[in-house]
C-alpha cells in the first residue's frame, strides 16, 4: 500500500477509537442530563460545587480526552475527503491538531484552576 | 429534451450545480451528510462553549455575565444550533453504531431509522430549547 504522510493508519485502530470514544461521550452526556434533571437551582454555588467534585472533574476530563481523539479522526476524515493538495491538507491537519491540543489544555485549566 | 441530453453526458463530474440540483441524496444519505456537517460545526463551536464554561466557573460576576449573555437572542439562536447539532450527531451516531453491528441494514429499516433520527433530534432540540428558556 502506498503510504502518505497525511493519511490514516490503514487499520482498525482509529475506526475503533472513534466508536469507543463515542460511547464514552454518550454515557457522560446521559449522566450530565440526569444531574440536570435533579432540578437543582441554577446558581453559581451549585454550578461551582458540581465542578469542584472529584468524579465530575475526572469524568469531564475523560469526556474532553475522548472528544479530542474522536474529533481528530472525524475532522481528518473530512480533510482527506475534500482537501486534495497535500500541502494544504497537511497545514489544515496541523491547525486542527493545535486547536485540539488548545481545547484540551484549556479544559484542564478550567477544571483545576 | 434538454434533460435527456444532459443525462447522456459521461463522465459526470461533481460541481455546485450537480450537487444542488441534479444529485438527489437518499434519506440515509441526508442523515450521513448532516452527521458530518454537525460534527464539523460542533468542533468549531467547542471554543465558544469553553469560553462560556470558563467565565461561568470563574466567579459570581462571571456566572452572572454568562447568564445575561445567554439571554441575548443571537446567543440563544447559536446555542439552539449547537443543541440541534449535538442531538443529531448523538442520534445519528447511535444509528451508525447499530449499523456497524449489522442492525437495521435492510433498506426499509434504514429509511425508518433515518426518519427516526431526524425526528428525534428535532424533538430533543425543541425539548431542550423549551427547558433552557
Amino acid at each position: 500500500m502506498n503510504r502518505v504522510v497525511t493519511g490514516a493508519h490503514y487499520g482498525l485502530r482509529d475506526w475503533l477509537a472513534q466508536r469507543i470514544t463515542a460511547i464514552i461521550m454518550a454515557v457522560y452526556t446521559l449522566i450530565i442530563l440526569c444531574v440536570f434533571m435533579l432540578g437543582l437551582p441554577v446558581n453559581y454555588g451549585v454550578w461551582k460545587d458540581l465542578f469542584a467534585q472529584g468524579w465530575m472533574r475526572v469524568a469531564t476530563l475523560l469526556f474532553a480526552a475522548s472528544l479530542a481523539w474522536h474529533v481528530w479522526v472525524g475532522v481528518r476524515d473530512i480533510l482527506m475527503d475534500y482537501v486534495r493538495p497535500l500541502g494544504l491538507r497537511f497545514t489544515l491537519e496541523m491547525l486542527v491538531l493545535f486547536t485540539i491540543a488548545g481545547y484540551l489544555g484549556w479544559t484542564i485549566q478550567i477544571l483545576w484552576r | 429534451m434538454r434533460d435527456t441530453a444532459a443525462r447522456e453526458v459521461r463522465p459526470k463530474y461533481l460541481n455546485l450545480q450537480a450537487l444542488l440540483f441534479e444529485i438527489r441524496l437518499p434519506l440515509p444519505g441526508w442523515v450521513s451528510i448532516l452527521h458530518r456537517i454537525s460534527g464539523a460545526f460542533l468542533f468549531l463551536a467547542v471554543v465558544w462553549l469553553l469560553f462560556m464554561l470558563d467565565r461561568s466557573l470563574s466567579s459570581q460576576a462571571g456566572f452572572d455575565a454568562v447568564k445575561r449573555y445567554m439571554d441575548l437572542w443571537p446567543v440563544k439562536l447559536g446555542l439552539l444550533a449547537v443543541v440541534w447539532a449535538y442531538c443529531h450527531h448523538f442520534c445519528a451516531g447511535i444509528r451508525f453504531l447499530l449499523l456497524d453491528i449489522h442492525k437495521g441494514v435492510d433498506l426499509a429499516t434504514a429509511r425508518a431509522t433515518s426518519w427516526l433520527v431526524l425526528g428525534a433530534s428535532i424533538a430533543l432540540t425543541a425539548f431542550f430549547g423549551w427547558k433552557l428558556w
